[in-house]
């Protein structure tokens, strides 16, 4: 019998090429292409003036030089607004290279194309921009007060406003019996992965074709734009994602201005191009996220049960607004998590600075969301002297509320409705795991030696799976090797191997025999991309369905081959046999053969397929039965309803050292449902990735901002991401409540790891101090000096009292306004 | 005015290579684009990710941060020169194992320093096998299958020097 695959901790296919060497990333292809570098703009806002190029014409090596004036049309045009939205007022994209006017440090201006990159940096440096600077605006609270705008056109530097809600969420908060309000602030940060964004071309003269190379999250997408950018035909264009040192959502944006420029130079110089981005360069000029001002309004009843919760969200997108506005989306709707507020209201506004762009990260404004929500839920529980989980508890939807719908709408178009999950078990999983109930014990033995330690929990619901759909291709060749496409792309999660586990178990093949290619548009052209935790829910889903396809005409064909009925059949260990009769069997290469008729013979196993082969169909049919097509093979695509939502919770135990204000994460838990799990291993790869990032983010990575919009810390000397050191071991639980929204009950977990950490480590830290915690990330320093202002009588203390157990120095008010000029 | 070119005699991975490279061109450069052994990853070009991380006369070092030309004479281990798909080292098995990789761009970095840690100390425990890899960074795994994958590598080279 073979094994089933499907749920198995299976070793990676993936792993030993990569572990040797023999990992293809973009820099590693083409060693002989021309190199593409980039002049970039030092100044956060000005007008160009003069490009200069007099001193670097003799630089030996040179190719070409470009401005935005030797641009053709379309190449000139703006870059395309993706994913347009009802709610975008303004809407602006950036130039391929700037048109008059930058927007913020690292935004190309100028591009040289040379023999070598070395060539083309010392062009690069000889080229003289003149600008005048103009004011910029950097940070939230500076495009709110919009004393300078970003661009004239956006008044106010509003890229995009919206309302959404259920209920009269005002009144229902007017009524209530308590009433609190948060300000809250959230920084930037970004996705980081170890190879940064790269781009390869190759024009081919001679067919009039464009073979493109990216490290991208979505190839077909890159391919689209590029065609419409550079006027190609589609069927001209091809592209494809070689391996990606990580995503994490800055690569699923495209086309970036270097998509466009390097294609269009190789076409045009008849050479390959290559441009490999240098560290500086992701730091200055790909996406960036997270960067909010929030301000909450709650109205509560004596359990902590929330009757009305009003949320104003200021979000910052950087100079452009290409992607839309999916993240304060998701951060407005998700914000709600496993709760059900009576009424509810979110007003966010999108706002232009001149920092670098802002899309996706890992978490998408979830994050943020979470933290807003889980905030509230803390600063309730302390003011009512109740227990932060029981207060959560009391606002959970139940399990026999689902599905559960809000009345609003999410990030994919879709109403937003929770298909499935059990909040009260998980917390019930997490209270254990982590020892909630006894913790007050460890905090009292921890306090009689002189240490500070706090607890917390954060819970959210996560949206995965987005559409519109995602496609899959199985074909199983004469040899019996099955080869499997995808649209989507990879970036080390793992496809290679979930996909073919998938397949393996759904064919009834050997999982050796099965090979996975993502991410290629000569194999699969349609699909959406590799973001928002939908590839094992998608692509999962499709392969699925691909091969039931072929599955079934296996065994129509060898049904007829062994005169038997196909209900009779089955395939196991990739051999079609008759249920209880194994003596009656073909191998599914055998079918392959079968179903494809033949004139010539090239080889044993195609001789048996050929005109005057014995067996075969009878002389009144047709070679091809009616209906079916040549080849062992099949394509479908799943193409779900709406979003399927993964939830969890994460506990943490930290120590504050009472000196030194040092944050030590002493234990830091998950529980975590995701559905049914393709492969345990990899989901927990997955989810303690996602943990390591939230940590950096909670505790150290901040992209540090200086007023002029200088990017201070861009490089990993000063952006701090942490290192295994800083990392706390994670303990996991798992619940898996299966998703009705696709055949294999999946739910998506590449994100889930990062989401609550912010929230989560704002709890823990304010635990253990006594006092209020509202921006995050917090350093020592912070921290440190958040003391000194508590101590000072400036910062509102909990009523639960200090690290000493001392009544506090203020009395809480229900109004709980932030400190937000702390740090930078 | 023309670029001064050196040439340079290296041993990498037990092969020897002779190149004329420009005086300012990196080791990891040269590597990756003149001997095309491009399982060697740059990440940061200043030295701090270690992703780039070859073994130079047995050290450990950042080739993103040694010039080529000052490599003369040297005999390089880069993780091709580790082991084979069909014959991993103990490093190598020990990462697949634990899934100790994601992306797998920093893994090569790790497994060249883990290697020239576990030659120095064979034996680690776990708050050594973090602080062996403390110096590299990873984006995807959380470090947690890294830290456990330089003790089952020491547990692996053990077992085949037990094994013939």
């Amino acid at each position: 019998m073979t094994t089933r695959m499907f749920g198995a901790p299976v070793q990676r296919r993936e792993d030993a090429r990569l572990l040797t060497g023999g990992g293809r990333y973009l820099d590693d292809l083409g060693h002989d292409a021309l190199a593409a570098a980039f002049v970039r703009s030092p100044h956060a806002h000005a007008r160009v003036l003069d490009v200069d190029v007099t001193d670097a014409l003799d630089v030996e090596g040179l190719v070409a030089v470009y401005t935005w004036e030797d641009l053709p049309e379309r190449v000139r045009d703006p870059l395309p607004l993706l994913i347009p939205h009802p709610s975008l007022v303004a809407p602006r994209t950036g130039y391929a290279l700037a048109r008059g006017e930058v927007n913020h440090v690292g935004e190309p201006v100028v591009m040289v194309v040379a023999t070598d990159r070395y060539v083309a940096e010392d062009v690069a440096e000889r080229i003289a921009v003149t600008y005048e600077v103009l004011p910029p605006v950097v940070g939230v609270a500076a495009a709110r007060e919009a004393v300078h705008l970003v661009h004239e056109e956006a008044a106010g530097n509003v890229g995009a406003h919206l309302v959404q809600g259920y209920g009269d969420a005002g009144a229902a908060i007017d009524a209530a019996p308590h009433v609190l309000e948060l300000d809250l602030d959230v920084e930037r940060s970004a996705c980081v992965p170890l190879e940064g964004k790269g781009v390869y071309a190759v024009w081919d003269t001679d067919e009039q074709s464009l073979r493109l190379w990216s490290s991208t999250q979505t190839t077909t997408g890159v391919r689209a734009a590029v065609a419409a950018k550079l006027g190609l035909p589609l069927a001209k264009v091809e592209c494809t994602a070689p391996d990606v040192g990580g995503g994490f959502g800055v690569k699923i944006m495209h086309p970036w201005p270097e998509e466009v420029l390097v294609p269009w130079a190789a076409r045009l110089l008849e050479r390959p191009v290559k441009w490999t981005e240098d560290r500086r360069e992701h730091f200055v000029s790909s996406a960036h996220e997270r960067q909010q001002l929030q301000h909450v309004r709650v109205g509560f009843d004596d359990e902590g049960r929330v009757l009305g919760l009003d949320v104003r969200l200021w979000h910052d997108h950087g100079a452009y607004i290409p992607y839309g506005v999916i993240v304060p989306i998701n951060s407005s709707t998700q914000l709600l998590g496993p709760y059900k507020p009576g009424a509810y209201r979110v007003e966010f506004w999108s706002l232009y600075t001149n920092t670098v762009i802002v899309t996706p990260y890992r978490g998408a404004g979830r994050p943020q969301g979470v933290f807003a929500m889980e905030r509230t839920m803390d600063a309730i529980a302390d003011h009512l002297g109740l227990d932060r989980a029981d207060v959560r508890a009391a606002n959970f939807i139940q399990p026999e509320e689902m599905p559960y719908d809000f009345g609003l709408t999410f990030q994919d178009g879709r109403p937003l409705v929770y298909d499935s999950g059990d909040f009260p078990a998980s917390l019930r999983k997490l209270k254990d795991l982590v020892g909630w109930d006894g913790f007050e014990e460890q905090r009292a033995r921890a306090r009689a030696e002189g240490r500070r330690v706090g607890i917390a929990l954060a819970c959210y619901v996560e949206g995965t799976g987005p559409g519109p759909y995602e496609g899959g291709h199985v074909h199983v060749e004469t040899s019996g090797r099955v080869n499997v496409s995808t649209g989507l792309t990879s970036q080390g999660q793992g496809h290679q191997t979930i996909l073919a586990q998938i397949v393996a178990d759904e064919l009834g093949v050997p999982f050796e025999d099965v090979h996975v290619t993502t991410g290629d548009t000569r194999r699969f052209g349609y699909s959406v991309g590799t973001f928002a935790s939908r590839g094992a829910v998608m692509s999962g889903s499709a392969v699925a369905l691909a091969a039931r396809r072929v599955r079934a005409k296996a065994l129509r064909i060898a049904g007829d081959a062994l005169e038997a009925d196909p209900g009779d059949l089955e395939v196991v260990d990739g051999v079609v046999r008759v249920k209880g009769n194994p003596g009656a069997s073909m191998p599914l290469g055998t079918v392959a053969v079968l179903s494809n008729p033949l004139r010539y013979a090239f080889d044993d196993t195609a001789r048996a397929a050929t005109q005057f082969a014995a067996g075969g169909r009878g002389p009144d049919e047709p070679p091809v039965a009616p209906g079916e097509e040549p080849g062992l093979e099949g394509r479908d695509y799943h193409s779900p309803l709406r979003s399927t939502f993964a939830n969890g919770m994460h506990a943490a135990v930290v120590e504050t050292d009472p000196e030194t204000a040092e944050i030590r994460v002493l234990r830091y838990c998950v529980v975590h449902d995701c559905g049914t799990m393709v492969n345990p291993m990899i989901v927990e790869g997955q989810i303690l990735g996602g943990v390591a990032q939230g940590v950096g983010g909670a505790l150290y990575e901040r992209m540090h901002y200086d007023e002029s919009g200088q990017l201070l810390n861009a490089s990993f000397m000063d952006f701090l991401m942490p290192y295994a050191t800083e990392v706390p071991p994670v303990e996991t639980d798992h619940l898996e409540t299966p998703s009705p929204l696709n055949p294999l009950g999946i739910k998506g977990a590449g994100e889930a790891g990062v989401i609550p950490a912010a929230a989560l480590f704002a709890s823990a830290i304010e635990d253990a101090e006594g006092f209020r915690i509202s921006r995050m990330p917090i350093s020592p320093s912070e921290l440190f000096h958040l003391r000194e202002r508590f101590a000072a009588g400036e910062v509102p203390a909990l009523r639960r009292g200090g690290p000493a157990g001392a009544a506090p120095a203020t009395p809480a008010t229900p109004a709980t306004p932030a400190p937000s000029d702390e740090g930078a | 005015m023309p670029e001064q070119v050196l040439p340079v005699a290296l041993t990498v991975n037990g092969a020897a290579h002779r190149v004329q490279v420009p005086s300012r061109r990196l080791l990891s450069d040269c590597l990756r684009h003149d001997l095309r052994l491009t399982g060697t990853h740059v990440g940061c070009e200043h030295g701090v990710c270690g992703a780039c991380t070859v073994l130079l006369d047995g050290v450990p070092v950042r080739s993103c941060l040694v010039l080529a030309a000052s490599a003369d004479g040297a005999e390089v281990t880069t993780v091709e020169g580790l082991g084979t798909e069909e014959a991993l080292s103990p490093e190598q098995q020990a990462f697949r194992e634990c899934h100790a990789l994601q992306c797998g761009f920093c893994t090569p970095g790790f497994l060249t320093t883990v290697r020239a840690y576990l030659d120095d100390h064979p034996d680690p425990t776990e708050e050594e096998a973090r602080e062996a890899v403390a110096g590299n960074l990873c984006r995807c795994t959380g470090y947690q299958g890294i830290v456990r994958a330089v003790l089952r590598a020491a547990e692996i080279r053990r077992e085949r020097e037990v094994a013939p």
